[in-house]
């Protein structure tokens, strides 16, 4: 097997270049699950404290929608999976896609790799290496969420089912990376892709979930939740996600054999001699940049506002047949229907953001790419030069933003929720944008301030996504949920709109910006 | 003449690493002035300060007239840049990346970006992530060179370039030295620096050595000579001004004082010559030949910013 030589002493490269991040990754996931279970034992002390809410949510199609089946429910285990399910399945597969794109293709496309194969190494052995490396990740990662489960108690059939489904969906999701690098030259186009598919996953699930489950199969996620942890766990439908990665990893190399290093399956094409008139200015410079990546966001926000407004309709109709739980969750103020969409919107909010701070991090990555010295040499000012893709971040939020609402209210409309709200939503939607913006100031602010610690960004609104899911079932401090700029957000439509908020919002945001281009303006540009 | 670049004192530390110490630079208003230095001397340093993309720690610094930290976008409307390492959008095409600078400057000249391009040969349809470095650093020079800029900061631009692409930078650049633009030229190519420069400076750990003109620098240069010739050459070691001779048998090698070159080719004629190469020494083999004791006695230093940074993470 000449094509494999060499994987050990890359596979040791790889943990030796990567340990810092690896051990972040696997850390951070072992430890939620723990807080979470921890959470969710102090949240439920009592079996009439579970059973109340195991027969509340048999009837929230909002809880079902977000988290999964309901299964299991009146036990801690059943719960731990409901609530840490779905989220841990789709960070466990983020962790595959990140660290896969970058070891394969991301490599690849550094030009790093063709350094590597010069050497007498085989032609997967880098590949496998990777693939080695994240394997051995999600097995550590499936393996002390179980032990952890046992530790605090829990059956050990459905914490073993749990932690072998958590492992499983990140090695499918790793399969999708691997061949999705296959097919294209650039990595942001793998993690853009493989994400579409875990998004798409997380909706099929959901509208199967809301109905009478068959959808679910079509997603990895609705797979690994059949195998019912804590529920009556059977395990063949795992066994069914096992033969799908394996066809997906056979696939990939299928095809990596067949191409050239560094290039795709699928060629750049030649593009126009000359530049369209309004690629003249730093504004037209970031909006081509960029271009491709809010076509992306907004095709993934527009699938999730459809299919959040498709469910929209069925959240009263669930709801309706029981009269007293209606009552107690419309308690809180507004309906059923309103905290669903509050809800969703929070979501999609978060998931936007994910945008907007790439979206901002471009000024970071044209400096240390040394683009940014070539714009700054002609009569462009450093401030015009961060400005134009700031003002692309925040208008691309807002863009986002109103994608979300207006797909959401609009199917919701259609599916027979009655068109006069789409209004209503498309506000829901759009009081999100300060709380983006704050995010865009701080990677602004830390760029001017500390470039390095750029990155740091990405670690505070995985942060505020946890706040907003698991924040309850953590036990969260109130002062410390209270930082997350998006608990600030009113939460329309379930509550009324507060404008004073999100001026004060607006202001932190322009104050954060302003402070990072105070920064950027005063220090060296340069490449580290 | 007016100073069209000057430097007194210029130093600027990256943290316990000293890139420039002291360095003065004078550039008088239209000459072409070489910019040499071994690798990590400072150069690339100098341009970045005097592009305002670095701040010196001290020291004064003016360009036309100006400060180039406080008056960069005025600055930059009148000159032109072209790194060595060019680093480009890769989605975009090579056509496309021109035209844009060429309005962020706006200067834009179509017709002259049109012959430029022909010129250079360089095919604008192409993204530049499929470029080679060569094709990459062609974007570059034609987007500066397509500009009505007074000045030209070019950072060794013909690291890519083939000969005959050298060549017609050359001619490029006699051009814009004919219409009276200051040339700023950092270069390792000792003949394009030769072809092309009314004066150097040579630069070393981050302060000027040298300056002045070609004619007075020559005591600097050598050149090297490898003949063969049909009978074993004799008498050689004899000239002035000839190091390093070899001779075995019919093939003789030697370096010679550029000054006595002729008395040396003709004593070859008398044997005979069969093949002749004659070729200047590398920045290199000089800056070793000159400062090779030196170098030998200082400390390691750690190479300065270029060889320092690793790459970029994405």
């Amino acid at each position: 097997m000449t094509s494999l030589t060499g994987t050990v002493a890359l596979s040791r490269f790889i943990l030796r270049r990567d340990r810092v991040r690896i051990l972040i990754w696997m850390v951070s996931l072992v430890t939620l699950a723990a807080l979470t279970t921890v959470g969710i034992e102090g949240l439920f002390p009592t079996q009439a404290a579970l059973d109340q809410t195991a027969a509340a949510t048999a009837h929230n199609a909002a809880m079902i929608a977000f988290n999964g089946a309901p299964q299991g429910l009146n036990t801690v285990g059943g719960q731990v999976a409901f609530q840490f399910g779905a989220m841990g399945m789709v960070l466990v597969a983020l962790m595959s896609i990140f660290m896969l794109g970058r070891l394969t293709r991301g490599e690849e496309e550094a030009g790093r790799l063709e350094v590597v194969r010069s050497l007498p190494v085989g032609l997967h052995a880098n590949t496998l290496a990777a693939t080695l490396t994240v394997a051995a990740m999600n097995l550590i990662v499936g393996g002390l969420t179980a032990a952890v489960l046992i530790a605090q108690g829990l059956p050990a059939a459905g914490s073993v089912t749990f932690g072998v489904s958590l492992i499983l969906v990140g090695l499918f999701f790793g399969g999708v990376a691997l061949l999705v690098a296959q097919v294209t030259e650039s990595t942001r186009v793998v993690y853009g892709a493989a994400g579409a598919v875990l998004g798409t996953a997380y909706l099929l699930r959901a509208i199967g979930d809301i109905g009478d489950g068959t959808v679910s199969w079509l997603s990895p996620i609705g797979v690994a939740q059949k195998a019912r942890p804590f529920a009556d766990e059977r395990w063949w439908p795992l066994l069914l996600l096992v033969a799908v990665t394996v066809l997906l990893v056979v696939a990939a190399t299928a095809l990596a054999v067949r191409r050239d290093l560094g290039a795709g399956l699928v060629a750049a094409r030649p593009g126009p001699p000359s530049a369209a008139p309004w690629l003249g200015h730093p504004l037209g410079l970031a909006f081509r940049l960029q271009r491709g990546s809010l076509l992306g966001w907004g095709a993934g926000v527009l699938v999730i506002g459809i299919a959040y407004g498709w469910i929209g309709p069925t959240i009263d109709t669930f709801i309706g047949q029981n009269k007293a739980i209606a009552d107690m969750f419309s308690a809180g103020g507004g309906s059923l229907t309103d905290s669903y969409f509050a809800a969703s919107f929070r979501l999609m909010a978060l998931i936007a953001t994910g945008f907007a701070i790439g979206s901002a991090m471009r000024v970071r990555n044209e400096e240390t790419s040394m683009r940014a010295d070539l714009v700054l040499a002609t009569p462009v000012s450093r401030w015009r030069f961060a400005a134009s893709h700031l003002a692309l971040a925040c208008a691309g939020s807002v863009a986002l933003l109103a994608v979300a609402g207006l797909a959401t209210g609009l199917t919701y409309g259609l599916a027979g929720g009655g068109m006069h709200d789409v209004p209503r939503l498309f506000v829901a939607a759009l009081v999100y944008a300060p709380a983006m913006w704050i995010m865009v100031g701080l990677v602004i602010a830390l760029d001017g301030l500390v470039p390095r610690l750029v990155g740091v960004t990405w670690a505070i609104l995985v942060a505020c996504v946890l706040e907003g899911f698991l924040g309850a079932v953590l036990g969260l401090p109130r002062w410390l949920s209270d930082l997350s700029p998006f608990e600030r957000v009113p939460q329309l439509p379930a509550a009324s709109l507060t404008l004073l908020p999100l001026v004060v919002m607006s202001a932190v945001a322009a104050g954060l910006t302003l402070i990072g281009l105070i920064g950027l303006r005063r220090r060296d540009i340069a490449r580290i | 003449m007016v100073n069209a670049i000057s430097t007194s004192g210029l130093t600027k530390n990256f943290g316990s690493t000293r890139a420039l110490d002291g360095l003065d630079l004078s550039v008088k208003a239209g000459e072409v002035h070489g910019f040499l230095g071994p690798n990590g001397s400072g150069k690339t340093t100098t341009i970045r300060v005097l592009l305002g993309l670095l701040r010196a720690d001290s020291g004064d610094v003016e360009l036309l007239g100006k400060d180039p930290w406080r008056d960069a976008v005025e600055l930059h409307r009148r000159l032109a840049y072209v790194p060595g390492d060019v680093s480009l959008w890769p989605n975009l095409t090579g056509g496309e990346v021109i035209d844009l600078f060429g309005r962020l400057r706006g200067d834009f000249n179509r017709p002259r970006r049109d012959e430029l391009l022909e010129r250079f040969q360089l095919d604008p349809t192409k993204k530049t992530g499929s470029y080679s470095k060569g094709n990459r650093q062609k974007v570059a020079l034609v987007a500066g060179l397509a500009s009505d800029a007074e000045m030209l900061i070019l950072d060794e631009p013909t690291s890519g370039l083939d000969p005959l692409m050298e060549a017609v930078f050359q001619d490029c650049i006699r051009e814009v030295k004919a219409q009276g633009r200051t040339v700023l030229l950092s270069s390792h190519i000792l003949a394009e620096v030769e072809a092309l420069c009314d004066r150097l400076s040579i630069i070393r750990l981050g302060r000027t050595v040298e300056t002045g003109t070609l004619d007075e620098l020559r005591h600097l240069t050598r050149t090297s000579i490898t003949a063969e010739t049909a009978h074993p050459a004799q008498g050689l070691a004899d000239l002035e001004g000839i190091h390093d001779l070899e001779i075995d048998g019919a093939h003789v090698r030697f370096e010679v004082d550029t000054d006595h070159l002729e008395p040396a080719v003709r004593r070859l004629a008398e044997f005979g010559v069969r093949s002749l190469v004659s070729h200047p020494p590398s920045l290199e083999e000089l800056f070793l030949r000159h400062y090779g004791d030196e170098l030998a006695q200082e400390p390691e230093r750690v190479d300065r910013e270029r060889d320092t940074t690793p790459l970029p993470r994405r």
